[in-house]
């Protein structure tokens, strides 16, 4: 009976879980998978480091916000806890250096003001046409919640093992690798002009210049000022700004779960006094 | 041992230690859990960050009454004429329900400027500026008169028109909030 | 809910309001002295968990409701705001997100377990249906609500299954139309969804109340599937069961918080955090993993209408079980052939589901094929072949027996098997 309960378990767990390699992003076999990298954010008590935020911030807004917007994300939030540890006085000046798009006035006419902590980051481009006319029709995306609007397809076992080792950097994997894996295209495929040949991308031609090369942007904490280095942070920046309430929610997750099993435990001798009146 | 089995489950069991042990945890993450549905209502974050409003007072004529919204309330912004000041400044204290200077509901050198919430303080009308019996404002809805400092003179109302936090950003610029 | 109670409320006050209201009997009558079988297993503590997640489902959902905007235009960032501003709402948005999928965890847990102890046969082919029924229900809960984010899987999901009804011969585009609303899915879906959304979970509850009803008028089926004969065999509701359901419940809670707190996104699609767009279809449509089976039968049939009815005869075919499998042993314990199919049966449904999330190509489409197959022939030949053909074993004599393990009699097989 007991080998039987077991089995159902197993069963259940494993409909689940090929419904989670399901919700993997089928794409291109040929891509190879990103590797896995070590991250100060994964794991059960995973936590931003504040420092590699702010040096990916930097990255986003000298390299990457040429194109890209931040539209979900509004200023306030790089000072909230979890967040990259700026203070009241620096989030307003990094708002002020924004222009927000505000009115009516009084005249009944739109205008141009600097941003302030409660703004969201502006749109690089008034709409999408706007933003494919400047870029041979290809659309930068906002890049608010990317790092969890990418993945790439986890085989089995590995999707069940991912579940208990609570692996969900599935995202930031595939964008470092993303920002880090182009090279020339293999003999025989031939790109637009417009055209760059990337490992990671699906389908590999991918419409976006390589954007990092070294020292093009200047780190002052020591970091080393490498592509591979870059992309790291702001992969890390980009995760926060798609969970900014990532270390809180590992953080009551860790309370929760010493409760559930205190609670556990002491349902589960109740249980047995209760039912050893019954034999 | 089967035929020793008796059905004694219908006796109210021991309130032992373990049962209440059990049931005192159950209630307290009861609570915990509770708190998110709760708490949710609040205003959120970005609510709670709303921008400042600034406005800018050149096209104000004396004698005038603008609204601005701050907050989704409407703002009252007043320029007062040389009468309506001398008025308020010669009230009695004793005359009011709620007592208070005029000169403690203006910025020093700026008495002209009067910025009042312009939510009525009975149950959250608008009142209408320029009338009542002391020339304030009067609210339609229950009838509370105020005179012209936004103090409660007559009416329901128990207490004076609430003046925003604001400030002079500079001489003909208020940024309230 | 099964007879009149002689329950007695001590104080005055509560007498003089039992006799114009008789609900504190009816409370202890249903969830006090009500009568469970001695010998339920930790299987049967589901009911109370399938309870819970209805409960978990309702409350995040209104509380979600009061900051969600079902527009097009702002149904995306309002789930985003949600995730970022309000208080606590990254995780109200987790635990209703995953909490779907809990719901579908342990109905299916729920469900094999009616079908391996013979919980669907006599008296209890009412509790069945309405069974099937709330499984019904839930799906279209489900996946309406996953519609509501608006992403690309929320959208093309949305269009892909509402596209079914187009295979209705002669009315059918008119149908789909009637459904979106308008000519493709868009504000007016988005909006109606969002209302059926909210209504549906309330429909759930009632048939549950029905559901719980019919259980409490028959009883409840145990692992022997015997009838209860004493009151040697049962045990009183509270403490037995309430304590044991309690304990189930809060191991079940902590699974549902490895989800909620530790990986959130696992059980959902990367592509529904890009905003929905109707030009662009994602390179591969999966629907969530608790529809995969269906899915894979649906997708099995080379026929458009051949598909659909397949996928809805799937379900249907659940309500017809009672009178499909005719065979007097409930249980499979004594059931030795009934018990093999059944595992089968199993290893059917999550290799259906495994070839739900594969595209819909080569051996993928014949391996479903198969399996479509022998998921209809199993209900259909299968169970009513078993019930001539197969010998069931000895049955205990009493629920009593075969937990207390007394001494098999002879006698017991000819009346306890029923």
């Amino acid at each position: 009976m007991m080998n039987k309960n077991t089995l159902l378990a197993l069963g259940i767990v494993s409909a689940l879980s090929f419904g989670a390699s399901g919700a993997a992003l089928a794409a291109d076999a040929h891509a190879p998978q990103p590797p896995r990298l070590k991250w100060s954010f994964s794991g059960p008590f995973g936590h931003y480091d504040k420092q590699q935020l702010q040096r990916g911030f930097k990255v986003y807004r000298e390299v990457c916000q040429a194109c890209h917007s931040l539209k979900l994300v509004a200023f306030r939030t790089l000072g909230q806890s979890g967040a990259l540890g700026f203070s009241e006085g620096q989030i307003k000046t990094i708002a002020g250096e924004y222009q927000i798009n505000d009115g009516p006035n009084d005249r009944g006419e739109m205008f141009q003001r600097p941003g302030r902590p409660s703004d969201t980051f502006p749109l690089v481009f008034a709409n999408e046409q706007a933003a494919r006319a400047t870029h041979n029709g290809a659309l930068p995306v906002d890049l608010s919640v990317i790092a969890k609007a990418r993945t790439y397809e986890v085989g089995f076992p590995g999707f069940l093992i991912d579940i208990v080792r609570q692996y969900q950097e599935n995202g930031v994997d595939y964008l470092q690798a993303l920002l880090t894996g182009y090279e020339n295209p293999p003999a025989g495929e031939t790109l637009t002009p417009n055209q760059f040949w990337n490992k990671f991308f699906p389908g590999h031609k991918i419409s976006m210049r390589p954007p990092l090369e070294d020292k093009r942007v200047e780190y002052t904490d020591g970091s080393p000022q490498t592509v591979d280095q870059y992309a790291r942070d702001v992969t890390a920046f980009l995760m926060w700004t798609a969970e900014p309430h990532l270390e809180a929610r590992k953080r009551m997750g860790f309370q929760v779960m010493i409760f559930l099993i205190v609670f556990a435990g002491l349902g589960y001798f109740t249980k047995k006094k209760v039912w050893a009146n019954a034999h | 041992m089967a035929k020793s089995t008796t059905m004694n489950g219908e006796q109210p069991t021991r309130r032992d230690f373990l049962y209440i042990a059990t049931g005192a945890v159950g209630a307290v993450g009861a609570a915990a859990a509770a708190w998110p549905l709760i708490s949710q209502m609040n205003p959120d974050a970005s609510v709670q960050a709303l921008a400042s409003t600034e406005v800018d007072l050149t096209p104000v004529a004396e004698g005038q009454i603008i609204t601005v919204k701050w907050r989704g309330k409407p703002v009252f912004i007043a320029h007062r004429t040389k009468k309506e000041i001398e008025e308020a400044k010669a009230t009695q204290l004793r005359d009011l329900p709620d007592p208070q200077p005029d000169e403690a509901r203006v910025k020093k050198g700026k008495e002209q400027w009067l910025v009042l919430v312009g939510v009525c303080t009975h149950l959250g009308c608008v009142p209408l500026g320029h009338q009542g019996d002391y020339k304030g404002f009067f609210c339609p809805c229950h009838g509370s008169h105020y005179d012209t400092s936004g103090r409660i003179r007559k009416g329901p109302a128990p207490s004076n028109l609430e003046v925003p936090p604001y400030e002079f950003a500079t001489d003909t610029m208020v940024r309230i909030g | 809910m099964s007879g009149p109670s002689n329950f007695q409320p001590k104080s005055a006050l509560l007498q003089w309001t039992e006799r114009r209201l008789p609900i504190l009997g009816l409370m202890h009558s249903s969830f006090v002295a009500y009568p469970t079988p001695r010998n339920l297993n930790y299987w049967w503590t589901f009911g109370g968990i399938l309870s819970f997640c209805l409960g978990v489902q309702i409350i995040t959902g209104i509380v979600l409701a009061m900051h969600y905007t079902p527009t097009v235009a702002g149904a995306f960032e309002s789930v985003e705001h949600i995730m970022r501003d309000v208080n606590y709402g990254w995780l109200l948005r987790n635990m209703h997100a995953s909490g779907a999928s809990m719901f579908f965890i342990a109905v299916y847990i729920h469900m094999f377990r009616g079908l391996y102890y013979g919980s669907y046969k006599e008296p209890r082919e009412i509790l069945w249906i309405l069974g099937v029924i709330i499984f019904l229900l839930m799906m279209a809960t489900a996946f309406m609500g996953y519609v509501l984010p608006w992403g690309q899987m929320s959208f093309w999901g949305a269009t892909v299954i509402t596209n079914l009804f187009s295979a209705i011969p002669g009315i059918g585009p008119k149908v789909v139309e009637f459904l979106w609303g308008g000519y493709s899915v868009d504000q007016p879906t988005l909006q109606r969804f969002f209302s059926l959304h909210y209504l549906l979970p309330f429909m759930i509850a009632g048939v549950v109340v029905l559901h719980v009803w019919a259980l409490h008028e028959v009883g409840q089926n145990n692992p022997a599937g015997i009838d209860v004969k004493s009151d040697k065999d049962t045990l009183p509701f509270t403490p037995y069961a309430t304590a044991k359901d309690s304990f189930a419940m809060v191991c079940f809670m902590i699974l549902f918080a490895w989800f909620v707190f530790y990986i959130p996104n696992y059980l959902g699609h990367a592509d529904n955090y890009i905003p929905a767009n109707p030009l662009q279809t994602p390179t591969h449509i999966v629907p969530e993993w608790y529809f995969l089976p269906f899915y894979a039968i649906l997708r099995a049939i080379p026929s458009k209408l051949g598909g659909v009815i397949a996928m809805f005869a799937s379900i249907a075919v659940l309500a017809f079980l009672p009178w499909l499998d005719r065979a007097k042993t409930r249980s499979a314990k004594y059931r030795p052939l009934f018990k093999q199919f059944f595992w089968i049966f199993v290893i059917t449904c999550i290799g259906l589901g495994w070839l739900g999330a594969k595209p819909a190509e080569g051996g993928y489409v014949i391996a479903s094929r198969i399996l479509t197959a022998w998921y209809f022939i199993h209900f259909l030949v299968v169970l009513p072949l078993l019930s001539y053909y197969e010998k069931p074993s000895q049955v205990p004599a009493s629920i009593a027996e075969s937990v207390l393990g007394k001494q098999p009699l002879a006698t017991a097989k000819a009346k306890g098997s029923r």
